[in-house]
């Protein structure tokens, strides 16, 4: 069996500007194929304006054992949350 | 869809010392967290989910292939033109799931090999021939209806990057049966020709749609399991009934006959009563003995033997553009 | 302080010309008698080609090399049956005798198409069809941007539709013309092969004739001729890059546009693709 073309992990910012979103994955043998081949895989319902693409294996991932310590501290920080405050009644939507 | 319980099922030894990780990873299930790909999991758990999303991104691959039958003799371009999208929707749900089976550690040209060796299965219902153009509206009707009712459950599956194709797969399938419903409601209100062909396929296709549901698994030890570790979300029988219940006033507005005597409705359960369908000639389309099993196997196989040198010649391209930069680079900074 | 929106926009004038457009059509082609055959015999060179490429395309679905690669190519089928419908749809307005797109596509004979050649050329292998597709795609993309100053609106119109799509089809096709006649030697040899049996086929897309000459005369569209020059230059840059060799022949095969002499190739395309049509000529699908 001859060589599998690496995977790419592909991101797409969509129509409303929002940031670059992981959509999936895809095998290409290099950038910019990767690129060619995410256009007609990932956006074939007008999906995407902009597309991002990286190689699987470069992807450094947070390890599963360190959720904890990674995450945990921003569950403190309710105040980053908007139901976090109470706005009186009579203020009105906020 | 294609969910069907198939080949090894091979329970590996527990390993000591994993039984309390075991209950652990149970516990983070049972809250309805989902399971990553680098989070510990029982290899049974991984080796099963393998099976499963490998078989099920096969059955999206062969699935192209009735289907594809016809966009060469679609009757308009318009009709041509929904076709071809649909089939080439179902290569995107292949490839979304070979990707999510990577994240475990198997590659797409493995399961590929597997699928082509026989070793791995992909869902009965498309070694069926598509012999009419009604064919193609009882295809997606019936068999895109039968996937859909496995499909949306799975969406809330334990393994997250199923999960996420799932939820993909069944926001770009929702035109998928529509289309099918579509001919065969036009080819239902047509020419008496036409009307012949829909109930032909409909004879055709009922029975076959029925077994994408799996045997009876009432009994199964395996589906409990499956259960348990929520990648399988209902028992066949829940789904086959709740496709029966659906389909039966489908086929009724549309003027068409479920080939079925038995079928009643049965007030006290709250749904239809109906035949089983054949299992076995079920077990005999699983062996090979499909009409088309060998035809579908062979045209994946002509396709990935043929493109062999497509795909080498672009990776050697790619190696000689890369090792190009780099002597540039090179000659650049001396 | 009002709003005041029109003085905001910075085109505003061009703005309530393509609304005034949008609001009444005119093209003073469309229903001109005089030009009526030629410009129908035109229309339908650029319907028949794109229905044609766009039915072999579609003959690849499931039977690709890789999948990424079989999804790319139903785009591009996509894309050109999607032109067809506009092409023929015009073609049957200016005929005027009830024929739509369907109609055109699927009920008329061999000698009736005027597709080029080329396109109705089997697919062979994936290398065989990358390379009918490049070369046209480098002429559909010359076709496409002249036909942006067409004097017929509705032409001007379609075109710039289908411009976007094919610049796409003509960088891919084009990219992968590179890599496959760079890439090993089998893949070189097999793109070189490909090159050379349909390069005589390719020079019939750049003959002109009656009905060239009389939609060029009216400014509807330039002569295929002057389509060359561009088309050359597109295909020698990325033949020299892709390591290949431009065949050495001018001879143009001839009888596809002007439907005297197709393939034997078309008449099967045809059987299959307008079966249903055929077999059960009163029913509406």
């Amino acid at each position: 069996m001859s060589k599998e073309w690496p995977l790419w992990e592909v991101f797409i910012r969509g129509q409303h500007g929002l940031n670059h979103r992981h959509v999936g994955s895809l095998h290409a043998p290099d950038a910019e194929m990767a690129i060619n081949n995410a256009r007609d895989v990932y956006t074939r319902r007008k999906e995407g304006v902009s597309i991002w693409v990286v190689k699987s294996v470069d992807i450094t991932a947070s390890a599963p054992s360190e959720k904890g310590p990674l995450f945990d501290p921003a569950e403190s920080k309710t105040y980053r949350h908007p139901t976090f405050y109470d706005i009186p009644d009579e203020v009105g939507h906020m | 869809m294609y969910g069907q319980e198939l080949g090894a099922k091979e329970r590996d030894g527990i390993e000591a010392g994993t039984e309390e990780l075991e209950a652990a990873f149970q516990a983070r299930i049972d809250r309805g967290e989902r399971v990553e790909p680098k989070d510990w999991m029982p290899e049974h758990y991984r080796k099963t989910l393998i099976r499963m999303m490998g078989q099920h991104a096969h059955s999206e691959i062969v699935g192209q292939l009735p289907e594809g039958n016809w966009i060469t003799r679609a009757p308009t371009l318009e009709r041509k033109q929904i076709l071809l999208a649909k089939v080439q929707d179902e290569a995107g749900h292949g490839l979304y799931l070979y990707s999510a089976a990577e994240t475990l550690g198997v590659t797409r040209d493995d399961l590929t090999e597997q699928l082509l060796s026989g070793k791995m299965k992909y869902s009965s219902i498309f070694n069926y021939p598509t012999l009419s153009w009604a064919d193609i509206g009882a295809v997606g009707w019936l068999v895109d209806g039968a996937a859909i009712m496995n499909q949306v459950p799975l969406q809330r599956t334990s393994y997250g990057p199923y999960s996420r194709a799932m939820i993909r797969i069944c926001k770009e399938e929702s035109f998928h049966q529509r289309q099918g419903f579509d001919i065969m409601r036009k080819m239902a209100n047509g020419t008496k020709e036409q009307k012949d062909m829909a109930q032909d396929a409909l004879n055709r296709f009922w029975y076959p749609s029925l077994m994408m549901f799996g045997p009876s698994d009432k009994e199964s030890v395996h589906s409990d399991q499956s259960m348990k570790w929520r990648i399988k979300i209902n028992t066949n029988d829940e789904l086959r009934q709740k496709f029966v219940d659906q389909t039966v006033p489908q086929a009724e507005f549309l003027g068409l006959t479920v080939p079925d005597d038995k079928l009643a409705w049965n007030e006290e359960k709250g749904g239809y009563d109906f035949s089983e369908p054949d299992w076995a000639e079920f077990f005999e389309v699983i062996k090979g003995n499909g009409p088309c099993n060998e035809e579908r196997i062979e045209a994946r196989r002509k396709a990935w033997d043929d493109g062999a040198w497509f795909r080498d010649a672009l990776t050697a391209h790619a190696e000689k553009q890369a090792r190009r930069r780099a002597e540039g680079a090179l000659q650049a900074a001396e | 302080m009002p709003s005041l929106p029109d003085m905001n926009s910075t085109d505003v004038v061009g703005m309530a010309r393509r609304a005034a457009e949008h609001q009444a059509p005119r093209d003073r082609h469309i229903h001109n008698e005089e030009l009526k055959p030629a410009l129908f015999e035109w229309l339908c060179r650029m319907g028949d080609s794109t229905l044609i490429l766009g039915h072999r395309l579609s003959e690849w679905c499931g039977h690709a090399p890789v999948l990424e690669e079989d999804i790319a190519l139903a785009n591009v089928a996509l894309d050109l049956i999607g032109h067809t419908q506009m092409w023929l749809g015009l073609a049957g307005e200016v005929e005027c005798e009830g024929r739509d797109a369907d109609r055109l596509a699927f009920r008329r004979d061999v000698a009736h198409f005027r597709n080029v050649l080329l396109v109705e050329k089997q697919n062979g292998d994936i290398g065989s069809t990358l390379m009918r597709q490049f070369l046209f795609d480098a002429w559909h993309i010359e076709r496409l941007r002249g036909l942006s100053e067409s004097s017929s609106e509705r032409v001007a119109e379609i075109a710039a539709k289908a411009f976007k799509e094919v610049s796409y089809h003509v960088d891919r096709s084009a990219d992968l013309v590179i890599r496959l006649g760079d890439g090993t030697d089998e893949s070189h040899r097999r793109m070189q092969k490909a090159l050379d049996s349909h390069w005589t086929y390719a020079n019939e897309m750049f003959t002109d004739d009656g009905v060239d000459e009389a939609v060029a005369e009216v400014g509807i569209a330039a002569r295929s001729s002057e389509l060359k020059p561009a088309w050359d230059r597109l295909v020698d840059e990325v033949f020299a890059e892709a390591t290949l060799v431009r065949p050495d022949n001018d001879y143009a095969r001839s009888g596809g546009k002007n439907g005297q002499r197709h393939t034997e190739h078309l008449g099967h395309l045809l059987a299959e693709m307008q079966f249903l049509q055929r077999a059960y000529p009163d029913a509406s699908w």
